[in-house]
């Protein structure tokens, strides 16, 4: 496997020097294997009273109905749907690190894939309530499906963006489960054969029997290759149809053919803010330091920056075509947006989406985690206020002035929806403690070939040319996990 | 040495154990499995195992989600019940699309992921067929059939050769989970 160095100049995957397998396998399992820390039992305190606050509040709406809500006769659609699209942005970076940057061979993936594959499913857990609990009935959910019933042959209709969207969902996060779970029996199995006594029976059962041999290796390589290759366009699909459900309607503001790509590159961007916010935080708690390197960091900002400038265009271009397109209606809603009551959501939407990702090209900055941090935030604010932007100030001034109003959410509405973060972050504090965080396996790949500790070898051997050492060594000095001295006497 | 029914060479080193396949089969000794904590390029070709056929069911699933996405969606708009949308054709085949497309995805995913538990005999509560525990965590361990080939001494001597860190003689095939 190792017939063959990896170049020099590549930056190490994984730092620090005494790293064997058995350390990787220690170092992961440390918070599945050992009784949490302070710093969990707070976070997980907090977020499980978020949590209840949204059962309390989808209760709420559950008992009373939609009414409970903010929503008027003009703005029908408001914190629900925002919310949903949200969620559902943020479960992209799971499927693309999984799925797109595998297919593209970018070994950094190894070590963020699993955490964010876990942060998918439990995002589009978050945005399925929404859509649930805005059906006004959710006992009759099952009636977004095309089943036969008792009211004569009416089926779905098969040509809403509606029901695309229940497809799309449900594909979505079934294939995402699937492929997570799958990429999780090699650790579970791994968990099962170091644990005794009912921890050991319980992971036997969640492991399906893995053994790891030669054959279920080789298959799982091709399932993994395949799952990510359909999941690819599936990612692309998800949000393309979660715009559709905008972009096919005649509402000004909203019928735009740039939104599949752009809610798309949206989509990627708020989740990896997302993956930056959690990881960032689960490191240095977790003690992961040399497993989600610097160069991982970096590597995330960069691609904030793509889909930051990416989701700027756009924001550009749509009001220069609604300018272009000559319709008043449009450039109405433009101008409105910008300009009318809502102008602050607009603005706040503009500087946290377009303007402040743009620091990231300063190497200071995208080095800095609490920088990164702190931004990777905002850019979620920001991604909020998008949502909120397209979806109230395109409808809260409709075609007759008279019905023209403005939306104020309830406190039904900020619970569902704080509610909702304190679920997801429930969700995600218990995956750390009984799943591993990193997956092992693939980690473990990485070690004989892009680790910190194989590269001092290659530098020792002395075979490579001197200037790539040199450039080698200078890019080391972005990590905080690197021990500096061991490079001076080289 | 007759209760014995598999040596096991437990190695530290992947590199090592693809060593000690190639020492093993040039004394022809035959290799029962190798069971190892994370993926081994090239390993398949050495053991002479066969290129997975995966692949094909999956695009075997995947069509057949296509068809179905297709049968059901024009069953229910165009033939069971039409409805009149501003006079529009009741057989839009750029509506069809996106359902056609999640669904071939859908069944291909769900299709080829229970193909692969069912070949490699995976499924929840299966009783682990494990030789040995640090197998997944970080020994690479190439396990030998001891009935099959009864020169243990020199099995146990290639083996250490290559770099195995410990040979175990097993008397039971796999470690109980009781």
């Amino acid at each position: 496997m190792s017939g063959h160095n990896e170049s020099i100049l590549r930056e190490p995957l994984i730092t620090g020097d005494n790293i064997t397998y058995a350390k990787i396998t220690d170092d992961i399992l440390m918070p599945v294997e050992n009784k949490p820390n302070k710093a969990w039992w707070i976070g997980f305190i907090v977020s499980a009273l978020g949590a209840l606050l949204w059962v309390v509040a989808v209760s709420y709406t559950f008992w009373n109905g939609i009414g409970a809500w903010g929503l008027n006769k003009t703005v029908g659609w408001a914190w629900d749907i925002t919310g949903f699209v949200w969620w559902v942005g943020i479960g992209h970076a799971g499927t693309l690190i999984s799925a797109v940057l595998l297919l593209f061979r970018q070994n950094w993936r190894n070590s963020i894939n699993r955490s964010a594959e876990a942060m998918t499913i439990f995002a589009v857990i978050c945005a399925a309530t929404y859509v649930v609990s805005h059906m006004g009935r959710p006992w009759l959910a099952y009636w977004v499906l095309p089943l036969p019933n008792q009211f004569g042959s009416l089926w779905v209709n098969f040509n809403s963006p509606l029901v695309w969207d229940m497809f799309a969902i449900s594909t979505y996060f079934s294939v995402s489960l699937l492929f997570w779970y799958t990429g999780l029996l090699p650790d579970i199995a791994t968990i099962r054969d170091r644990a005794v006594g009912t921890r050991r029976k319980i992971y036997s059962i969640f492991s399906f029997g893995w053994s790891g041999s030669v054959k279920t290796w080789q298959r799982f390589e091709a399932v993994s290759l395949i799952l990510a290759g359909i999941s690819t366009p599936l990612v692309l699909s998800v949000h393309t149809i979660v715009s559709m459900d905008f972009a096919t309607s005649v509402i000004p503001g909203w019928h735009t053919t740039i939104f599949p790509p752009y809610f798309v590159a949206g989509a990627i961007f708020s989740g990896f803010a997302m993956v930056l916010t959690l990881l960032l935080v689960a490191r240095k708690v977790l003690g992961l330091e040399n497993y989600i390197t610097m160069f991982h960091i970096e590597s995330m900002n960069k691609i904030i920056i793509l889909t930051g400038s990416i989701v700027g265009v756009a924001y550009l271009t749509e009001f220069f075509i609604a300018w272009y397109s000559g319709s008043e209606y449009e450039q109405y809603a433009f101008i409105n947006r910008s300009t009318g009551p809502y102008w602050w959501s607009y603005w706040m939407m503009m500087t946290c989406n377009v303007i402040s990702p743009q620091l990231l090209w300063f190497k200071k900055i995208r080095l800095s985690i609490k920088a990164t941090w702190i931004l990777s935030i905002v850019v979620n604010v920001g991604m909020w206020f998008e949502r909120f932007v397209i979806i109230v100030t395109s409808l809260h001034r409709d075609y007759i002035p008279s019905s023209w109003a403005m939306f104020y959410p309830t406190w039904v509405d900020i619970s569902v929806f704080v509610g909702s973060i304190g679920l997801f972050f429930t969700l995600f504090l218990l995956f750390l403690r009984v799943l591993p965080s990193i997956a092992i396996a693939e980690v473990k790949l990485l070690l004989k070939s892009a680790s910190e500790q194989a590269k001092m070898k290659q530098i020792k051997e002395g075979h490579e040319n001197k200037e790539y050492v040199a450039e080698y060594i200078e890019s080391l000095e972005k990590f905080d996990s690197v021990k500096q001295e061991d490079y001076a006497k080289i | 040495m007759s209760d014995i029914k598999y040596i096991l060479g437990s190695f530290g080193d992947p590199d090592e154990m693809m060593h000690g396949i190639e020492k093993l089969q040039e004394n022809n000794i035959s290799i029962y499995d190798v069971y190892t904590p994370m993926p081994i390029h090239g390993i398949e070709a050495k053991l002479g195992i066969k290129r997975s056929r995966i692949d094909i069911a999956a695009f075997c699933f995947g069509i057949t989600g296509t068809c179905c996405a297709f049968a059901l969606i024009y069953f229910c708009a165009v033939i069971d019940w039409r409805v009149n949308i501003g006079g529009k054709p009741s057989f839009a085949l750029p509506d069809f699309i996106p359902i056609m497309f999640e669904l071939t995805v859908l069944f291909c995913a769900f299709g080829m992921v229970l193909t692969y538990y069912a070949s490699t005999h995976l499924f929840p509560g299966r009783a682990p067929r494990v030789m040995d525990l640090r197998a997944t965590d970080d020994r690479f361990v190439i396990a030998v059939d001891a009935k099959d080939n009864t020169a243990h001494t020199v099995i146990d001597g290639l083996l250490k050769d290559a770099g195995a860190l410990e040979i175990k003689y097993n008397e039971r095939k796999y470690i109980s989970y009781e």
